[in-house]
């Protein structure tokens, strides 16, 4: 379980204008200012939930994770993670928890990845039957097969984040605190981790707490999902209530080959995409069954598909409401 | 140490030597960059080559140099730079998720390094055995044995400082200046440069109680010269001291760092 309250987390950042008269000014005198990156956080996730955690660039999403992970220390507020208080890193937190950054690595780059997790089981004391067992299952569902004896450096980013997955996970941890783990793969290799995240998920009831810019990865994989921007939480619900709030027009896409003018798609919904013969429209809910009856009837469409509107149009829009409502605030 | 640490020292030294061989032309510059006593030795052998220089012959300089040569490879660290380049790039997070404080995994990693540094410094010893220099050691067997101790406490205390000095980097991300200022110190007053006693009066008297006498000085006046047992007694207990002071100390910087961490770098 993971539980945050009032969790705020300041950054004390050095501020200096460009040039060069500003430059020998803060050598004598300097310029501070906080910066709010986590600013009174507050949710609870129960075990073997998969939450999405989503924000703009700089909204927190990655510091709130790193306090969760024990690296860094809250400045106010209350975290506790499996039981523990996560900046104390006692031996059995860091035994139930992992963090895989997209990012950055924690395999030793010039050896295979055979040995960072030899390493692991070492430091974390796996059984040697129990790493045996546990390795063979991460090399079948993530298909590692020779990659784990190829000097790491000579990987794929791929190759590398499939590794990298393996060695955050052979000390099967019951928390999994993800960031950005797809970040720069190919669309093959994004399902390949989704439908591992997924499995782990089922088969050790894990908590899953995502962070990523690819929403196919949030919707795949988190029915829940938690939005902050500037450092403030501003949803926490599921996903599917959240589009329903905010937008619950739905998008349905077809192929006409009649010709038909915009204006009598303009009697349907409204227009939002005309690509050739393939048309995309906004229709509310209540007008949903009398617009498809008339595509499919009188005007024989083909291929009709009808979806919600993108999650990225839902932040989009979420976004900037939190941006308006930021603006008309006194300053602090 | 827990058992579970002592149960993991085997395997973390195993990869360490996996890592000094996978980065043996690092390792080989890196040797290169200990090789300044022999600059000294061309140095100070010239200034004696006509007459002894304070009591200082050619040959005792030769046997200074070499068997400090021996001392520097062996207790050399770069663990400071690891540790600030670690922090400054963000990949320090990921060593922090381990259930191991990165005292032990980085001790493990350069002590696995020392079999590759005794090749090097071996042939060096045989040199100073049987060089010039070979009639100015010293030949007492109690003096000979603590070599060895005294050696790994000057690793210990060489180790802690910079490990103390990288921890740094967690409050000012960039620490190569208190870097150079710590060698500059070593430089002059452990004795790397020139013997202590050689050193101007107040400065000797400085270098001769502080610690960097026993990063570098203390193992090769063991090998230099004659010592009186009472002195060896109190250098011995005086390194111990600096030993316990430079361990604590870095734990101490750790701990204090580590709350200030920002984890940069995404």
């Amino acid at each position: 379980m993971i539980r945050a309250r009032d969790l705020t987390k300041h950054f004390r950042v050095h501020k200096r204008p460009p040039g060069f008269v500003s430059a020998m000014k803060s050598l004598v005198r300097r310029k501070y200012e906080v910066v709010k990156a986590v600013d009174g956080v507050s949710f609870t996730i129960e075990r073997g939930e998969r939450v999405g955690f989503l924000g703009p660039n700089g909204a927190g999403k990655t510091t709130t994770l790193k306090v969760l992970a024990g690296l860094l220390h809250p400045t106010s507020g209350e975290a506790l993670v499996e039981g523990f208080t996560p900046f104390r890193r006692q031996t059995r937190f860091l035994e139930a928890i992992t963090l895989v950054m997209g990012q950055k690595s924690q395999l030793i780059w010039d050896l295979p990845p055979s040995e960072t997790y030899a390493m692991n089981r070492a430091v974390f004391d796996v059984p040697h039957d129990q790493f045996k067992t546990t390795l063979a299952e991460l090399t079948e569902l993530l298909d590692l097969g020779p990659l784990i004896d190829k000097p790491t450096r000579q990987l794929s980013l791929g190759e590398r984040m499939k590794c990298e997955l393996a060695a955050a996970l052979l000390h099967r941890p019951h928390t999994l605190f993800l960031d950005e783990p797809t970040i720069g793969l190919d669309v093959a290799m994004q399902l390949a981790i989704r439908d591992f995240v997924r499995s782990y998920n089922t088969r050790h009831e894990a908590t899953v707490l995502l962070t990523s810019h690819y929403m196919d990865d949030v919707v795949a994989l988190c029915p829940r999902i938690i939005v902050i921007d500037a450092g403030k939480l501003i949803h926490d619900g599921d996903l599917r209530g959240l589009i329903k709030t905010m937008d619950p027009d739905k998008r349905v896409s077809f192929t006409l080959t009649d010709g038909i003018t915009d204006d009598e798609l303009a009697k349907l919904g409204t227009l939002l995409a005309r690509d050739g013969k393939r048309i995309t429209l906004r229709i509310s809910e209540s007008e949903l069954p009398e617009a498809v009856g008339h595509l499919l009837g009188p005007l024989h469409a083909a291929d009709l598909a009808i979806e919600d509107p993108p999650l990225e149009e839902i932040l989009r829009v979420m976004f900037g409401k939190s941006k308006e409502a930021r603006a008309g605030e006194p300053p602090p | 140490m827990s058992s579970r640490t002592l149960r993991a020292i085997p395997t973390l030294l195993r990869i360490g030597v996996a890592e000094t061989v996978a980065y043996r032309a690092e390792f080989l510059v890196w040797i290169l960059t200990t090789t300044l006593p022999l600059v000294m030795l061309a140095l100070w052998t010239s200034v004696a080559a006509e007459a002894p220089f304070r009591n200082y012959t050619s040959a005792d300089f030769v046997a200074y140099f070499l068997a400090g040569l021996i001392v520097r490879n062996l207790t050399g660290s770069w663990v400071a730079w690891q540790i600030s380049e670690e922090i400054r790039t963000g990949t320090m997070s990921m060593r922090l998720l381990r259930p191991l404080h990165p005292f032990i995994a980085f001790t493990m990693s350069h002590l696995a390094a020392v079999p590759f540094r005794t090749i090097v410094a071996l042939p060096i010893a045989v040199v100073l055995l049987f060089s010039s220099g070979a009639s100015a050691l010293a030949t007492e067997p109690v003096q000979m044995l603590l070599v060895v101790p005294s050696l790994a406490l000057a690793w210990l205390i060489t180790f802690s400082m910079l490990f103390a000095l990288g921890a740094l980097a967690f409050l000012f991300t960039k620490t190569m200046a208190l870097l150079n200022l710590y060698f500059g110190l070593y430089s002059l007053l452990s004795g790397y440069l020139m013997p202590i006693p050689l050193l101007p009066s107040g400065l000797r008297q400085i270098a001769e109680v502080s610690p960097f006498r026993f990063m570098f000085s203390l193992p090769v006046e063991l090998m230099k010269r004659p010592i009186d047992a009472s002195d060896l007694a109190v250098l011995m207990l005086a390194q111990v001291g600096w030993a316990i002071v430079t361990l604590v100390g870095a734990l101490w910087v750790w701990r204090k760092g580590l709350r200030h961490f920002e984890a940069v770098g995404g």
